[in-house]
């Protein structure tokens, strides 16, 4: 049932209380202004095959071959994994592995393409219309188009999609809050390509078949969401854009649902098993590509910013694209930078070597002066709780750390390290500079180890006690048919036997 | 540059130290400090310099055995603020060893012993004071009326330094003292003899002057207003929270209403309580101390309301006439049992830990 109110009739929405939470500097100033621009192509462009969470993708074509742009470079095979394209026309170098921007700091099995300049389209899959368009169809164009879920996260958002067809869903949410400082490619591209979001919205929200839509902008992106109100006001659905305050991390996907709806996700579920599936404005954007006019996602848009580079940008950089060519395009950095990240400073990643491509979810490279990420040397905690009051997710991570430290990893499980979601605010605001994130991310490791190790032991097990079960099996076996055997020739010996006092007893008779 | 694989997220601070927070805390106690100092003049600036000098010597002699870097501690400020508190619930007017015993058992004994900072289970101020208030009760409540700076009868420089270092003999220097009970000793004494509240309140400082700090008692505990005033800074510059003091001054005003409407005749009013003794001084100053109180707040809550309940039990039926160092060290005590019992609600957890359940179809706003 739809509750109106004068606020809803505004387009303003109350926002739901969420806990905790800080404001850090957000310096988007630097480049909130900086228009998107393009990039010339690169020499080389690396193209990772894992750049979503799920199994890597399967290449499909071979060193030398000549691919256009928009080919299929591999594809993914199993249920969560996502198809890799040419970003643009040339020949494949090599296949083989190389560094990349992933967690775990290793080589990544990458397709190296040397572009021919021609930037020469393949032949695309003809567009889709999303009012006609049946749903499944909708989620397999997704699927065939390689989009990733582009905030970070790199879910593949086809599968998101499909969850209608395992939760009873009502709402679409599109997650612009974009609360990581720097980061202002999400209101570059909502200020300049609104209403090709807003398509991407419709697709969407199509595939789902949901019919209620909210983005969900920052309040320090008013440009942003009076572009939004008037691109979605036009949309066949029921559609709105909400303000939520700016607090960092508005943008992680429960505590953002909380804030709209006042619904909460139960530990360890989807926010979908509450109704809503949230997708980021620039995943919505490239679906609007590939169902509208075949593309596949072989750009993004992604900020450079940072005080240690000289020309902070919202650049719209083909995926594969040397970080250091990036970097160069704006100017380069102004001395060693302290720090080079890809996303944001809360939660980035630093960048493993600049060598390294830009990937799907890339939205931003920073590179940070020694003032701007200076830490100093971690003291003794002094219980002063401020990370307890600004954890959203009502952990106590003073004591989790205390855990931590004693090895004790059982028993911060058992007061919720994994219901940690990283969002790093713990550390942002101790006083005594403890890295308590970097000690949880620490733990998390070692038990996901402990739990492979586990699961490598009870697989041992198993199969050793189904040889055994086989072995014990087959020995049955030959004991039976050497039995069978024995009683066959017994039977046979008898049966002789038989035959021969007949043939005995014949001449007998012959001879009676 | 580290290894960049090294370095962990997030790659931004707040910038808020240790440090910071002492000194802003220094800073609140400065108006009630200054204001001590001025009314029981120089003895009082004595004793204080020594109590904060001694506490700063014995951390960087702890600091030294424990092989620490002494500079980057003692910068953070809290042995200064130790120090410090220990001077302002000491008798503004007591001997010098009085303040080297104090800040040397704030120091080793409440802080050290336990592995330095953030480790120490109990308030180190409190520790000390009461420490000193059970090994020296005659020394720990010879409180003398105000006399402030330059006010004729008030000790001169040289008068403080024989009533601090007891050069001329007898326990004030044989300088001529007004001594005079603190307002709860009074109370106390007076209400043991049978006298009715009504007399001894008439007989004694009203609740403005109480307010005011213009009474007997110790160096930095009378002034409440000013002790308010600091108080209120340091919630306005987010350094403590509302819950602890809000719980404590709360609890002990409803204990005293409760009461006093049961027996006005014997239970003093709020407003009295509030005003007297180390109330305001316990309740944002020395209660608020992060290393000693809960960290989840329905804990600080918990804990702020069991001292306030403590301060009026030992105060209304207790042998001390005041109870804020004991009811501070007993909820101390119970600081980890709390922190193990009360901690926040999980996002997506019930209280008791387990995933919240789904809500029902059609449930949705």
């Amino acid at each position: 049932m739809k509750r109106l109110s004068l606020g809803a009739l505004r387009g303003r929405a109350r926002v739901h209380a969420v806990r905790g939470g800080v404001h850090p500097k957000d310096n988007k100033a630097l480049s909130a202004e900086c228009p998107i621009e393009p990039i010339p192509l690169s020499g080389l462009l690396r193209v990772p095959l894992q750049q979503h969470i799920g199994a890597e993708a399967e290449p499909v074509v071979a060193k030398g071959d000549r691919v256009a742009k928009g080919q299929v470079l591999a594809i993914g095979r199993r249920a969560v994994s996502a198809a890799v394209h040419a970003p643009t026309s040339g020949r494949v170098i090599a296949i083989g592995r190389f560094v990349a921007p992933h967690p775990s700091g290793l080589p990544v099995a990458t397709i190296t393409l040397r572009p021919d300049g021609e930037d020469r389209w393949a032949d695309l899959p003809s567009p889709l219309d999303p009012n006609t368009a049946t749903p499944d169809a909708l989620a397999e164009r997704v699927a065939a188009s390689g989009i990733v879920g582009m905030g970070g996260a790199t879910f593949p958002s086809a599968v998101k999609l499909d969850l209608r067809n395992r939760f009873p869903l009502d709402t679409l949410v599109i997650n612009a809050a974009e609360c990581e400082p720097y980061l202002t490619c999400d209101d570059r591209l909502l200020r300049e390509r609104a209403a090709a979001v807003a398509d991407g919205i419709l697709c969407m929200a199509r595939a789902l078949t949901v019919d209620k839509v909210i983005v969900a902008i920052e309040s320090n992106k008013p440009q942003a969401a009076a572009a939004m109100r008037k691109a979605v006001a036009n949309l066949p659905l029921d559609a709105r854009v909400i303000v939520v305050p700016t607090r960092y991390p508005m943008g992680s996907e429960k505590h953002l649902v909380q804030a709209l709806t006042g619904r909460e996700t139960p530990a360890r579920a989807l926010t979908a098993e509450i109704g809503l599936v949230v997708h980021n404005p620039a995943t919505a954007y490239a679906v609007h590509r590939a169902v509208r006019h075949g593309e596949p996602l072989i750009s993004r848009i992604l900020t450079v910013s940072g005080r240690a580079v000289a020309r902070p940008a919202n650049i719209e950089v083909p995926i594969g694209t040397p970080i250091a060519d990036i970097l160069a395009h704006c100017g380069g950095t102004l001395g060693e930078p302290a720090r080079l990240l890809l996303g944001g400073p809360m939660m980035g990643l630093p960048v493993p070597s600049t060598r390294a491509p830009v990937v799907k979810g890339t939205n931003g490279i920073l590179a940070l002066s020694a003032a701007e990420c200076r830490r100093d040397e971690a003291m003794p905690c002094i219980r002063c709780g401020t990370c307890v009051t600004v954890c959203p997710s009502g952990l106590t991570p003073l004591e989790l750390n205390a855990r931590i430290r004693n090895e004790e990893l059982d028993g911060a499980v058992r007061i919720g390290l994994l219901d940690c979601i990283s969002c790093g605010s713990c550390s942002y605001v101790c006083p005594s500079n403890i890295p308590l994130i970097q000690s949880f991310n620490y733990a998390k490791g070692k038990l996901a180890a402990q739990q492979r190790v586990k699961h490598q032991q009870e697989e041992t097990k198993r199969l050793a006690q189904q040889r055994e079960v086989r072995l014990e099996r087959i020995a049955a076996a030959k004991m039976e048919a050497l039995k069978r055997r024995k009683a066959e020739m017994a039977a046979k010996k008898a049966k002789a036997k038989a035959q021969e006092g007949a043939k005995a007893a014949a001449p007998l008779e012959t001879a009676s | 540059m580290s290894p960049p694989t090294l370095v962990s997220g997030p790659h931004a601070h707040s910038m808020s130290t240790v440090s910071r927070a002492m000194l802003l805390v220094s800073l609140a106690l400065t108006p009630a400090t200054a204001l001590g100092c001025y009314l029981f003049g120089w003895p009082a600036i004595f004793l204080f310099a020594i109590t904060i000098g001694t506490a700063v010597g014995a951390e960087a002699l702890c600091l030294r055995l424990a092989r620490r870097p002494p500079a980057r501690f003692l910068l953070d400020g809290s042995a200064v603020l130790s120090g410090w508190l220990v001077a302002l619930s000491l008798p503004p007017w007591a001997p010098w060893w009085i303040g080297v015993l104090g800040g040397a058992i704030a120091m080793v004994v409440g802080k050290h012993v336990f592995g330095g900072l953030g480790q120490n289970l109990f308030n180190p101020a409190m520790v000390a004071r009461i420490m000193l208030l059970i090994s020296f009760p005659v020394q720990m409540t010879a409180y003398v009326a105000p006399a402030p700076l330059g006010a004729p009868g008030a000790p001169g420089f040289l008068d403080g330094l024989a009533i601090t270092f007891g050069l001329g003999g007898g326990a004030t220097g044989g300088f001529d003292a007004v001594s005079s009970a603190s307002v709860l000793g009074h109370l106390s004494t007076e209400l043991g003899r049978g006298a009715s509240l009504e007399a001894i309140r008439a007989s004694g400082a009203g609740l403005v002057e109480l307010s005011l700090g213009t009474v007997a008692g110790s160096l930095g505990e009378t002034s409440a207003a000013l002790l308010l005033l600091g108080g209120l800074l340091l919630l306005v510059f987010g350094v403590i929270n509302w819950r602890i003091p809000v719980s404590v001054l709360g609890t002990t005003a409803a204990l005293a209403t409760l009461f006093h409407a049961i027996d006005p005749s014997r239970y003093p009013d709020a407003a009295f309580h509030l005003v007297s003794g180390a109330l305001m001084l316990c309740a944002f100053f020395i209660a608020t101390d992060y290393v000693t109180s809960p960290v989840a707040p329905l804990g600080e809550l918990i804990y702020g309301a069991g001292i306030g309940a403590l301060v009026y039990i030992i105060r209304t039926w207790g042998a001390f006439p005041e109870g804020v160092g004991f009811a501070v060290l007993l909820m101390n005590a119970c600081t980890p049992l709390i922190d193990h019992l009360i901690r926040p609600r999980i996002f997506g957890r019930s209280r008791r830990g387990k995933p919240l359940t789904l809500p029902a179809a059609g449930d949705s706003p």
